[in-house]
C-alpha cells in the first residue's frame, strides 16, 4: 500500500511540475489576451474577497485572543499584543491561511470546471480546433492567480489585523491606539510573505488544472478530480510554506548566528 | 445602479440564509435520527476505515509540517531572547491548541469532506438515493449517520496521532535549525504544556469533525444537475466547511479559554 502511495505521489509531483513549466513556457512565448485574464482575475480575486475577509477575520480574532490570554497570564500586560502578533501574521499565518483558502475556494472551482469540460469532451473539441488546453484554459488562470493572491493576502491580513484590534479591545480593554503599532514588522517579514503568496498564486491554479485535466469518467471522475485538487493544493501550500520559511530563516540566521 | 446593487446584496443575503436554514434543518433531522441510531454494521466499518485509516498519511504529513513551521516561525524570537529552554512550551501551546487542529481540520475537510460530498453527490445524480428511498431505507440513517459518526470519532483520534507527529516535526526542526537539544525541548514541553492544552485541541478537532460531516453530507445530498453539479457541490461544501471551522474555532477558544 505504501509503495503504491509513494509512486502515486511521485507521479503527481512530476505531472504538476511538468504542467507548471509548460505553462510558464507558453506564457513567455505568447501572452494571453488581457480580457481573458481579467475575467479569471475577477473569478479568482473579487469573488473570493468575502470568503477571505470572513475566515481571516476570525483567524485574527483567535490569534489575538490566544496570545493575549497567555500574555496576560505570564506578563500581566497586553499592551504589546498588536505589535507582537503582526509580524507572524504578515509573514506566516496570513500567507498560509490565504493560500489554503484559495486552494479551497478557487482550486476546487478550477478543478471542477476543467474536469467537467474534460468529461463532456469539450477539451477534446478545443484540441480539434487547435487550441491546446494549456494556452486556452491553464495560462489565463495561472496568470490571474499570480496576480490576485497577493491582493487577497493584503486584504486578508488587514481583515485579521482589524479583527484582532476589536478583540483586544473587547476582551483585554487594550486601547486601539496602543494596538496600532508597526514597530516589530521588518521589511524582510513583508518580503517573505510576499514571496510566499506569489508562489502560492502560481502553484495553486497549476495544481487544480492538473487535477481537472486528469478527470475521467462522468460525475464520479469530476468529484474525484476536485477532491484530489484540494488535497494536492493544500499540501503544496503547507510544504512550500515550510520551505520558504526555512530559507528565509536560514538567510537571516545563517552561518551559525 | 443603486437598485442593482441592492438587488445583488439582497440575492446574496437570501442565498446565505437559505443555505444556513437548510443546514439547520438538516442538523435537526440528523439529531432526530441519532436518537435511535441503527447503524448498518458493514457500511459503518467501511466508512470508518475510509475516513480514518486512509486519511492517516495526509494527517501525519500535515502535522509533521505544522510542527516544523511553528518552530521555524517562533525561532526568531527564541534566538533574540536566547529563550532556548521554553521552545517546547511555545511549540506545544501553539500547535496543540491552535495550529495543529486548524491545519489538520482544513486538510481533513479537503480530503474526507470533499470526497464525501462527491460520493453522495454522485449517488444523488445517478438516482441511487431515490432507489434507497424506494426500498424504504432512510438515507439519513443509512448514509449520513455512519459518516458523521465516523468523522467525529476519527477526527478526534487523528488529532491525537497528529499531535505525536507534530511533536516529531517540532523536535527535529528545533534540533536542526535552532540547535536545541531534543531533551531540553522535551523537558520544557513536559514541564509547561498541560493536559488542558491537549484536551482543548482534541475537543476542537472533534467539533470540526462534526461540522465537516454535517456540511459535506448536506451539500452532497443537495446536488442537482450531473457532473457539473457534483463539481460545484464539492466546491461549495469545502468553502462552507472552512467557514464553519473558523467560526467554531473562535467560539470554542472563547468558551474553553
Amino acid at each position: 500500500m505504501s509503495v503504491g502511495l509513494i509512486r502515486f505521489a511521485v507521479d503527481e509531483v512530476r505531472g504538476i511540475v511538468e504542467l507548471g513549466v509548460r505553462t510558464a513556457h507558453a506564457t513567455v512565448r505568447r501572452r494571453p489576451p488581457p480580457g481573458v485574464v481579467l475575467r479569471q482575475a475577477f473569478e479568482i480575486g473579487n469573488r473570493s474577497v468575502f470568503f477571505i475577509l470572513v475566515t481571516l477575520g476570525f483567524l485574527g480574532a483567535i490569534l489575538n485572543f490566544q496570545t493575549g490570554f497567555q500574555a496576560k497570564r505570564i506578563f500581566g500586560d497586553t499592551s504589546l499584543m498588536g505589535a507582537a502578533t503582526l509580524p507572524i501574521l504578515v509573514r506566516q499565518l496570513g500567507p498560509t491561511l490565504v493560500g489554503l483558502m484559495v486552494a479551497i475556494r478557487v482550486g476546487t472551482g478550477i478543478a471542477a470546471e476543467i474536469g467537467s469540460m474534460v468529461v463532456t469532451e469539450q477539451v477534446d473539441a478545443l484540441r480539434m480546433s487547435n487550441a491546446g488546453p494549456i494556452d486556452y484554459l491553464v495560462k489565463p488562470r495561472v496568470l490571474a492567480g499570480t496576480l490576485m493572491v497577493p491582493v487577497l493576502w493584503v486584504l486578508g491580513t488587514a481583515s485579521a489585523w482589524v479583527a484582532g484590534m476589536w478583540i483586544t479591545h473587547a476582551a483585554f480593554q487594550t486601547n486601539p491606539e496602543t494596538y496600532i503599532n508597526f514597530d516589530l514588522v521588518r521589511a524582510a517579514d513583508v518580503f517573505e510573505g510576499f514571496v510566499k503568496v506569489v508562489v502560492f498564486g502560481y502553484v495553486i491554479p497549476v495544481i487544480a488544472a492538473h487535477s481537472g485535466l486528469k478527470a475521467r469518467g462522468g460525475s464520479e471522475g469530476v468529484g474525484r478530480a476536485t477532491t484530489q485538487s484540494v488535497v494536492n493544493a493544500s499540501l503544496a501550500v503547507i510544504m512550500l510554506d515550510l520551505v520558504i520559511g526555512g530559507v528565509a530563516f536560514a538567510l537571516r540566521f545563517g552561518g551559525g548566528g | 445602479m443603486m437598485a442593482a446593487l441592492l438587488a445583488r446584496l439582497g440575492a446574496a443575503a437570501l442565498d446565505l440564509s437559505e443555505t444556513v436554514g437548510a443546514l439547520a434543518l438538516f442538523t435537526v433531522r440528523v439529531a432526530r435520527a441519532a436518537l435511535r441510531p441503527r447503524l448498518d454494521r458493514f457500511e459503518t466499518w467501511r466508512i470508518l476505515h475510509r475516513v480514518g485509516v486512509e486519511s492517516l498519511p495526509i494527517v501525519a504529513t500535515t502535522a509533521l509540517f505544522a510542527g516544523a513551521i511553528a518552530v521555524i516561525q517562533t525561532g526568531a524570537n527564541v534566538i533574540k531572547f536566547r529563550a532556548y529552554d521554553v521552545v517546547g512550551w511555545a511549540f506545544g501551546f501553539s500547535v496543540f491548541r491552535e495550529i495543529g487542529p486548524l491545519l489538520v481540520g482544513l486538510m481533513f475537510s479537503g480530503r474526507v469532506g470533499a470526497n464525501n460530498t462527491a460520493e453522495l453527490g454522485t449517488m444523488q445524480v445517478t438516482e441511487q438515493v431515490d432507489a434507497l428511498r424506494a426500498l424504504a431505507i432512510d438515507p439519513i440513517g443509512y448514509l449520513v449517520l455512519p459518516r458523521i459518526f465516523a468523522m467525529v470519532s476519527m477526527m478526534t483520534l487523528l488529532a491525537i496521532i497528529g499531535n505525536a507527529f507534530a511533536l516529531v516535526g517540532g523536535i527535529s526542526t528545533s534540533w536542526a535549525m535552532l540547535g536545541v537539544d531534543p531533551w531540553v525541548f522535551w523537558n520544557s514541553f513536559i514541564e509547561y504544556v498541560t493536559i488542558a492544552d491537549f484536551m482543548n485541541g482534541v475537543a476542537k478537532s472533534g467539533a470540526f469533525g462534526a461540522a465537516i460531516g454535517l456540511v459535506s453530507c448536506h451539500f452532497g445530498l443537495a446536488v442537482r444537475g450531473g457532473a457539473i453539479g457534483v463539481g460545484r457541490a464539492v466546491n461549495a461544501s469545502v468553502v462552507a466547511a472552512a467557514i464553519g471551522i473558523f467560526v467554531l474555532d473562535y467560539f470554542i477558544t472563547w468558551i474553553l479559554k
